[in-house]
Parts: C-alpha cells; structure tokens; sequence
C-alpha cells in the first residue's frame, strides 16, 4: 500500500464521525431535542443547588394544594410540597434509572453477542437459542416478580431493567460480529497473537459502534418507561424519593380535583421520552445511513 | 410446515419448562411467604396451613409436585382468595383481558395502517410530517399519562363516558383506546417504512407499467409486501399489550388477568403468580407461531423450515 492510500483510509476512517456529525446538524428536529435534553437534564441535575426546588420534600400543611401561580410555577401537592421541585427532583431519578439501566444492558447485551457472534458453531447457537427463549417470554412480569419478592430499591431497579433489556442488543451486535469476523483486519490481529478478547473488544465492538450507540439511544427513553410503568404500580421507587411514574401515580388519584398535580409530571415525562426518540432517531439516520427510514 | 409447527411446539417444552423454573425458585427465595401476615398468626396455625399446601416439604419435592401438577393445568389452590382455584382465577379474568387486548390491536390495526399508507404515498410532505410527528407524540406519551387524562377530560369535566369498570360498551372506549393508542403509532411506522421499501421495486414499477389504477398497484399489491413488518411486530406487540394492561386495568378499576397477577405478586399468592405467568408463557408462544406461519403464508420469500 503507497503513501495516499493510507491517507486516505485514515481520512475516511476518521470522517465517519464527522460525517454523522455532519448529517445530524442538517436534521433540525434532532438538534432542537437535544438541545432540550440539555435543558432537562441541567435544570434537573443542578435542582439541589438552584434557588427555591432544593428541598421536594418540604411541606407546608396550612398551604395544602394551591394551582400553578405566582411562588409555586406548578401549584404544590396535597402536602403544600411544591410541585417543581418535585418533578425536577424526580427528574434526576427518571434520567438515572434510565442511563445506568441502559449501561447495564450494553454491556450484558454487547458482551453476550459479541462472544456468540465471535467464537460462532455450538456456542453461538446455544446462547442465542437462550436468547430466543428469554424472547419470548412476558419478562416484564419477572421484573415484577423480582420488585416484589425482593427489594424495591432503586438498585434493584436498575438490574431488573437492565437485565431484561439487553435482548435485542445482543442480537445487533451478534450479527456486526459476524459480518467483521471474517475481515482481513480480524486476521492480521489474530496473527500478531492478540488474545480472543482483546479481538474482540479492541477491534470488533468499535467497528460495530454505529448500531450500538443507535440502539443503546433508543433504549433510554424505553428504560424510562418501563421505570416509570413499575412507579406507577408502586413498584418502583419508593417514597419519599420520588420518579416522574410516582409523581403520575400521586396525581392520577387526586385528579378530579388538583388536575396539575399530573398534567405536569406526564408533560415532563413525555417530552423527554419525546425528544430521546427524536434524537435517537435523527443519530441513526446520521450514523447508519442503511437503516435509514426515508 | 408441519415439521416447522412441530418443532415449535416442542420447542415450547423447554422454553416452559425454563419459566416454570426460574420463576419457581426466584418466589423460594425469597423472603417471606404466603402466611406472613401483618398480624402473628399463631405458629401452629400456620403450620397446619403450610402443611395443608405442601409447604412443609423438602423445596425439592415441592418442586417435582408442581411440575408434575402444571403439567396437567392444575396449578393448585389461590393460597389468598380461599375456595377459588388458580384455574378458575385465570378462567374469569383472561377473557376480560383477551377482550381488552383485541380490541386494542384492532383499534390500533384500524387507524394505524391508513395513517402509515397515507404517510408513505405522500412521502417528505406536510402530511407524511405531520403524521410521522404525531406518530413519535404518541409513543412518547405512556399510557399511565394518557389513561387519567382521558378520565379527566371525558369523564370527569365533559361527562360524557364512565371513567371505570367494565359493564357496557361505553366503559370500554376509554381503556381501549388508551391502551391501543401507543400501537397506532408503532404501527403507522411500521407501515410507511414498509410501503417506501416495496413501491421502490420491480413488480410495482411493472404494474404501473401495465397501466394499473394508481389505488389498486398501492391497496393490492404494494400493501401486502408493505404489511410485513407490521405482521412480524405483532408478537411483540400481543407481549407488550399484556403487560400494558396491567396498567390499563389497575387504572379503569377493570377485573382482569393483568390485575389478578399484580395483587397476586403483592400478596406472594405462589400458586396464582405460577399459573399466571405459565399460562401467559404459553399464549404468547403460541401467538408468536401462528404469527410465524402467517408471515410464511404472506411472504413467498419466506420459507419455514
């Protein structure tokens, strides 16, 4: 190979992300719901420290339950605990169990179908037969289960979510495996004597990113979902803590009479999920043009 | 296509069996059981009721025995609701479910293809934007928000509907509705994506070329291969609708399945929990062939093996 061939691929190796970059500035939707997840998730991590939300728990039992007007943006709860405050607080625990589930099953899901995809015969075939299995399950119910039997923690939340989440990952990055298995690349490192996992984590799974981070993208506003599903059921996180699911679940009960106790929460729930699917959307036109949807 | 049914249906052996199994172990150790209650029961009582559902046995014959049972579909006793079989629990709260899921994946079958047919034929214009946009609303809002909403604005600010129960017709528009709504927008999706995919091929270019009715190339040839990926998400979807209406019938007070198993986990009713979760084990497995079998009838590429 001459001198500007490897340029070249040098080049076009590193322009794939700016390339995607590229592609995702021209998409406007995608730009301004990011640009709103940077809003939510600074307003909900500097909640502690912002003037008047720092404290969700604060109650003032004479108040009771006044609407939104001035001193409380969103009216306060039954408690006379105000209502922003709440759902910024809540917030963070939504976002939480949401990224941290999320990572729980990139990494079960990457790892699993990596290894199925990289040593392949038997092995592939039984883990993916377990996939399979799992499949076709009503997994949701065994978070229930899980919840229930054994702690309702937040902790507990993040490994029962992620531990059924990671299905479809699996069966993505399985098949970029195989596709890239068979490279000259893969051989080259396989005869310069790098180990099994090294192949497998220092050159298969980053030529396989693009999917991956389109798929883990899209499991965030899913992840947060189901928190919020397991919350509404008084699953999930438990009071006085409080997610955006709680915060429904509180207001669903009182709503014939304090109707903004959820009309707040589910708004903040459902723009986030909103634009986390947008953008998750706008990243795969930008990074995987195949799967494109036009 | 008979072989391809029959190893399916062996299939389901195993896969069943690895439910019954997880789940009967995970409720094992657990702690607490069935007759911990918030009172002191006195410790002779609770031991004749323990002795009275096997509970006093070695886990591993209290295993075999139930594996044994469910093999035959008797799932024992509710251990919570006395006098009521698991059988009989499940016998009247499936229907009711079954009645609330169908409807809703009809609703949502209804509205969603048109939506979706009318997106893809109109692509990159106001209207395939809007609907498209409509359509990422309407996964982003959980049924959870959207259920007390519909409450509030039809029941209890227009009074036009109940907010509850399921006595007549007019109890179940706003629980289907509600539980449906989510699937319209997956599937208007999933029927634009697939219409742009066929009206790019050769057989509807060639249909065009015959001098084909624009309405007949789209309605009789271009949706058939275009309803494919719609036909193949309905598996998951018959998934996600039981579960959602666990939710949907905690919230419209409606006494189904979904119901029965929330209280049942609550209440560490085993038995219930184990009948339940087995029985919807198998419906889903089911479900998920004959889904198969119909994607290898509508796809000629397809073939099951």
């Amino acid at each position: 190979m001459n001198v500007t061939a490897a340029t070249a691929r040098i080049e076009s190796g590193a322009s794939l992300w700016s390339d995607a970059w590229r592609r995702l500035r021209k998409n406007r939707m995608a730009v301004v719901s990011g640009f709103v997840l940077l809003v939510i998730a600074f307003l909900t991590v500097s909640a502690p420290i912002l003037p008047g939300v720092s404290d969700p728990n604060r109650q003032d039992l004479e108040l009771g339950a006044v609407p939104p007007g001035s001193g409380h943006v969103m009216g306060t709860d039954i408690l006379g605990r105000d209502l922003l405050a709440r759902v910024l607080h809540g917030g963070r625990i939504s976002l939480l169990v949401g990224l941290v589930a999320t990572m729980v099953s990139f990494l079960i899901g990457v790892t699993w179908g990596a290894v199925a995809g990289y040593f392949g015969g038997r092995l592939d075939n039984a883990m993916m037969r377990f996939v399979d299995v799992l499949y076709s399950l009503p997994y949701m119910f065994l978070v229930i289960l899980l919840l229930v039997f054994f702690s309702r923690s937040v902790l507990m939340l993040f490994v029962a979510l992620g531990a059924v989440q990671w299905l479809t990952m699996a069966r993505i990055v399985r098949g970029q495996v195989l596709s890239l298995k068979n490279q000259e690349f893969v051989e080259a490192a396989r005869a310069i004597g790098v180990s099994h996992a090294g192949i497998i984590y220092r050159h298969l799974i980053p030529n396989a990113l693009g999917p991956i981070i389109v798929y883990a993208t899209l499991t965030v506003p899913a992840v947060m979902l189901q928190e919020a599903f397991l919350s509404f059921l008084g699953l999930g996180v438990q009071p006085p803590d409080a997610s955006w699911g709680v915060l429904v679940n509180e207001g669903a009960t009182v709503m014939g009479l304090f109707p903004w106790l959820v009309i707040f929460p589910g708004v903040a729930l459902a723009l986030t999920l909103f634009c986390l699917n947008f953008l998750g959307d706008g990243l795969r036109d930008a990074l995987d043009p195949h799967l494109r949807k036009d | 296509m008979i072989r391809f049914i029959l190893k399916r249906l062996l299939w389901m052996i195993p896969t069943l069996w690895v439910v019954a199994t997880i789940t009967f172990f995970l409720m094992r150790a657990a702690p607490g059981g069935p007759f911990q209650a918030e009172r002191e029961i006195p410790a002779d009582i609770k031991a004749n009721l323990e002795r009275k559902y096997g509970l006093d046995r070695p886990v591993g014959e209290q295993y075999l025995r139930f594996l044994g049972n469910a093999v035959r579909l008797d799932f024992g006793p509710s251990y919570k609701n006395p006098g009521r079989s698991v059988r009989e629990i499940i016998a009247s709260g499936f229907p009711v479910s079954l009645e609330l899921g169908a409807w809703s994946l009809l609703f949502a079958l209804t509205l969603g293809i048109p939506i979706g047919v009318l997106a893809a034929l109109n692509q990159n214009k106001p209207i395939d934007h809007l609907s498209m946009g409509a359509a990422l609303l309407g996964v982003s809002i959980p049924d959870f928000v959207l259920g007390p909403l519909l409450i509030f604005v039809f029941s209890l600010s227009l009074y036009w509907l109940p907010p509850a129960l399921w006595d007549g017709p007019a109890n179940k528009i706003l629980p289907i509705i509600t539980l449906g709504s989510v699937y319209v927008a997956y599937i208007a999706r999933l029927t634009r994506s697939g219409m742009l995919e066929i009206v790019r091929q050769d057989f509807i270019r060639t249909a065009r070329a015959k001098g084909l009715s624009e309405s007949l190339i789209v309605w009789r040839h271009a949706l058939r291969g275009g309803l494919l990926p719609v036909v193949s998400f309905l598996g998951p979807a018959a998934a996600r609708i039981i579960t959602g209406a666990v939710v949907i019938e905690k919230i419209f007070a409606i006494p189904g399945l979904g119901r029965s198993f929330v209280d049942g986990a609550f209440n560490r009713d085993y038995t219930l929990v184990m009948g339940v979760v087995l029985f919807y084990a198998s419906f889903l497995i089911l479900f998920n062939l004959i889904v198969d079998v119909a994607y290898g009838l509508l796809d000629p590429r397809v073939r099951l093996t």
